[in-house]
């Protein structure tokens, strides 16, 4: 080892330096795109919202529901956590130039590599089945439309990642030459290192050297990644399911603006000529745009993992509807992305989502249920049809017709308020 | 035409200064729906049977609203709220029951926000308290070993997490309750929620009712059980549509519970 700190501390520095800086300025990018949304008010219940914090997102209570995928997942999760605690590691050693610096702390550094080891060939052999799920098996929730592209891309990508993370991860250790002869916590890299002990020890060193760098660039590289890609999710599953729905699902909310309206039409003393204050702006009701929604609701479509099961619970997309609660997401999510560029030449309504998958939900709220994070769609959906109904008059005609009947004589149908008790004597 | 039910009225019960316990929410649908209307009554038997003080609005009864604000239409849902509350809050309801899961949804959740907190059952929540003090008796009846599928309304289970009171009142039937394979928080939607009830379907290659209707027919059961008049129109319509109803007969578990009685 040479004096410290060397040239190859100074460009692990550098490229950590860089990493870290880069994914900084992009989260900094996304926060900045979710407070384009409406500033929602101060949520109560914080014991409950920590509680799902704990079950939800960090217990992944809602995935493994779907139990072979579900247990796969929390292997991954738990697994990718766990073993990038040798990142620390890494870190320090690439820094000060030591090597394998948690080794000091006795026998318990065999059992914790070890650890890592046999975790790192399951989440390998995990991401395996998940790939062979997207690309063999062919299951029909990674195959709407929506999935063509891009986003299958992504989700490959993220699933080659971390194959080649665990791969030089195990690799590094398997030609770890003092690492092999100190023989403890090599479980399974000690069967990988026969295949590979004839080499000479610089070789060794050599190839130790390349995974171990490879290792730590790919881990910075995969950091981000995340900004492009649904693997956000492992970030924001955190804040999305804190801020989830903690009311019944049922309960929609209330909009303030019109509470204000309705009560000044039913207050006999109001002055129907008042004119508004000056200078006010009268408020839009509904969302045609990313800026209407909340930022909840973007934080939502921010922290879509696409996994579809919401669309697979759907009972439209079930029976061949156009909706599909996964694009509800998606697109809200890239039209936010696309609005620096796009600016106001498109709008989430018609441009990305149309009129026809707004109107085919049934609002029973199996995509709220079925998502593992807490998103909720339907209430970009419920926020979508305010706006075409309240700012557009623009409902299917049949329902104009059942608003109407509820606006005469206080029923769907047209039938008189009048015989409301009439089952009584028939 | 049957006989009549004397049922008051609250406005009736306040000129006689005698206020009932609880207000019966009868809803669009069970005041005019010829089928819902079945349902109707079978309640309100159930309810007179088991001793319970009960009225209704009558003609002071409006639309809870809650096609209205799922359409989109907030304004129209907050007028009728409003003019709700201030008939409820006037005769001081305290609490109520009604057979749609719709018109509980929106009293309970949503009105609070406006002004109207009361304390809001659904009918087959109000019937598992009757059955758990003693005063309704259940007993099966023609329904005893019976094969019985029940449909979870999505504004009972999933939107309020109600799916055990209907269970047990069926079970206290005696009847063998067989769940279909999406039951409970999985449960598929009839098609008929977020106003669909009122409009077209959108295109696809089959309607939601029919997909539902055909898992139900399915269990091989001789009844469909719900607890919503839109589940009850949309379910008979769909075994229907599969050529089923004289197989099986969609029917609410108030009508079941109140046939076994003979009510």
């Amino acid at each position: 080892m040479g004096a410290w700190p060397n040239l190859s501390n100074i460009i692990f520095a550098l490229i950590l330096t860089a990493g870290v800086g880069y994914f900084t300025y992009n989260m900094r990018r996304l926060i900045a795109a979710i407070k384009k949304g409406r500033p929602i008010a101060a949520v109560g219940d914080k014991k409950e919202r920590w509680r799902n914090v704990l079950y939800i997102a960090l217990g992944q209570s809602k995935l493994v529901k779907r139990p072979v995928s579900g247990l796969m997942h929390v292997l991954v999760y738990i697994g990718f956590i766990i073993i990038n605690i040798e990142v620390l590691e890494i870190v320090i050693d690439g820094l000060l130039g030591t090597h394998r610096v948690f080794q000091s702390i006795g026998p318990l550094y065999g059992v914790l590599i070890g650890t890592f080891e046999v975790l790192a060939v399951l989440v390998f052999l995990a991401v395996v089945v998940f790939w062979l799920r997207r690309n063999v098996l062919l299951i029909k929730r990674f195959l709407s439309p929506e999935m063509k592209g891009w986003p299958k891309t992504d989700a490959n990508l993220i699933l080659y990642f971390e194959m080649v993370l665990m791969g030089l991860f195990l690799m590094m250790n398997a030609t770890d030459l003092s690492f092999q002869q100190m023989n403890q916590g090599n479980w399974i890299s000690g069967m990988i290192y026969p295949l590979v002990q004839n080499w000479s020890p610089e070789q060794l060193h050599m190839i130790e050297r390349i995974c171990w760098w490879a290792h730590i660039i790919g881990i910075l590289g995969f950091l981000n990644y995340l900004y492009f890609s649904k693997h956000l999710h492992i970030l924001l599953a955190f804040p999305n399911v804190y801020y989830g729905r903690v009311t019944p699902a049922g309960q929609f909310e209330n909009l303030d603006s019109v509470t204000e309206q309705v009560k000044l039409m039913m207050d006999p003393t109001a002055d129907p000529y008042a004119a508004p204050p000056e200078g006010s702006v009268p408020e839009k009701f509904g969302a045609s745009d990313v800026t209407d929604l909340t930022q909840v609701q973007l934080l939502n479509a921010m922290t879509c993992t696409e996994c579809g099961r919401c669309t697979s619970e759907c009972p439209a997309n079930q029976t061949g509807k156009l909706l599909s609660p996964r694009k509800i997401m998606m697109d809200t999510r890239d039209r936010l992305m696309a609005l620096p560029e796009e600016g106001s030449d498109k709008q989430l309504l018609d441009d990305y989502i149309t009129r026809e998958e707004l109107w085919a939900c049934t609002t029973c709220n199996a995509c709220v249920e079925a998502c593992p994070v807490s998103s909720d769609p339907v209430s970009i959906i419920m926020s979508m049809r305010q706006y075409l109904v309240m700012e557009q008059s623009a409902a299917p005609s049949e329902l104009n017709v059942t608003m109407n009947n509820i606006e005469n004589n206080a029923a769907p149908w047209p039938f008189n308020q009048q015989d409301r008790a009439n089952w009584i004597n028939e | 035409m049957e006989q009549s039910l004397n049922v008051p009225t609250m406005a009736e019960c306040q000129a006689s200064g005698k206020m009932p316990e609880v207000l019966f929410w009868v809803g669009c649908a069970g005041s005019f729906d010829d089928r819902a209307k079945k349902i109707t009554k079978a309640f309100a038997k159930l309810l007179q049977s088991s001793g319970v003080s009960f009225a209704v609005l009558g003609a002071e009864e409006g639309c809870t609203g809650d096609p209205a604000k799922r359409s989109g239409n907030e304004f129209l849902f907050q007028m009728q709220a409003m003019m709700n509350i201030e008939v409820l809050n006037g005769y001081g309801v305290g609490q109520i029951v009604t057979t749609c899961p719709h018109c509980f949804n929106t009293l309970k959740n949503e009105y609070p926000g406006l002004g109207g907190n009361y304390q809001v059952m659904h009918h087959t929540q109000f019937l598992k308290q009757l059955l758990d003090s003693g005063r309704l008796k259940v007993s099966g009846g023609s329904f005893r070993g019976k094969k019985i599928t029940y449909h979870d309304p999505c504004y009972l289970g999933r939107a309020n997490g109600e799916y055990e009171a209907p269970r047990a009142l069926l079970s206290a039937l005696e009847s063998e309750l067989i769940e279909m394979k999406r039951c409970k928080s999985r449960g598929l939607c009839c098609g008929a929620g977020g106003a669909q009830m009122f409009k077209e379907p959108e295109k696809g290659h089959k309607d939601i009712n029919i997909e539902r209707s055909e898992e139900a027919i399915e269990t091989g059961s001789s009844y469909v059980a719900t607890g919503c008049p839109f589940c009850n129109t949309m379910m008979t319509d769909g075994v229907t549509a599969k050529g089923a109803e004289s197989k099986v007969a969609v029917m609410d578990v108030a009508e079941l519970i109140a046939k076994a009685a003979d009510l």
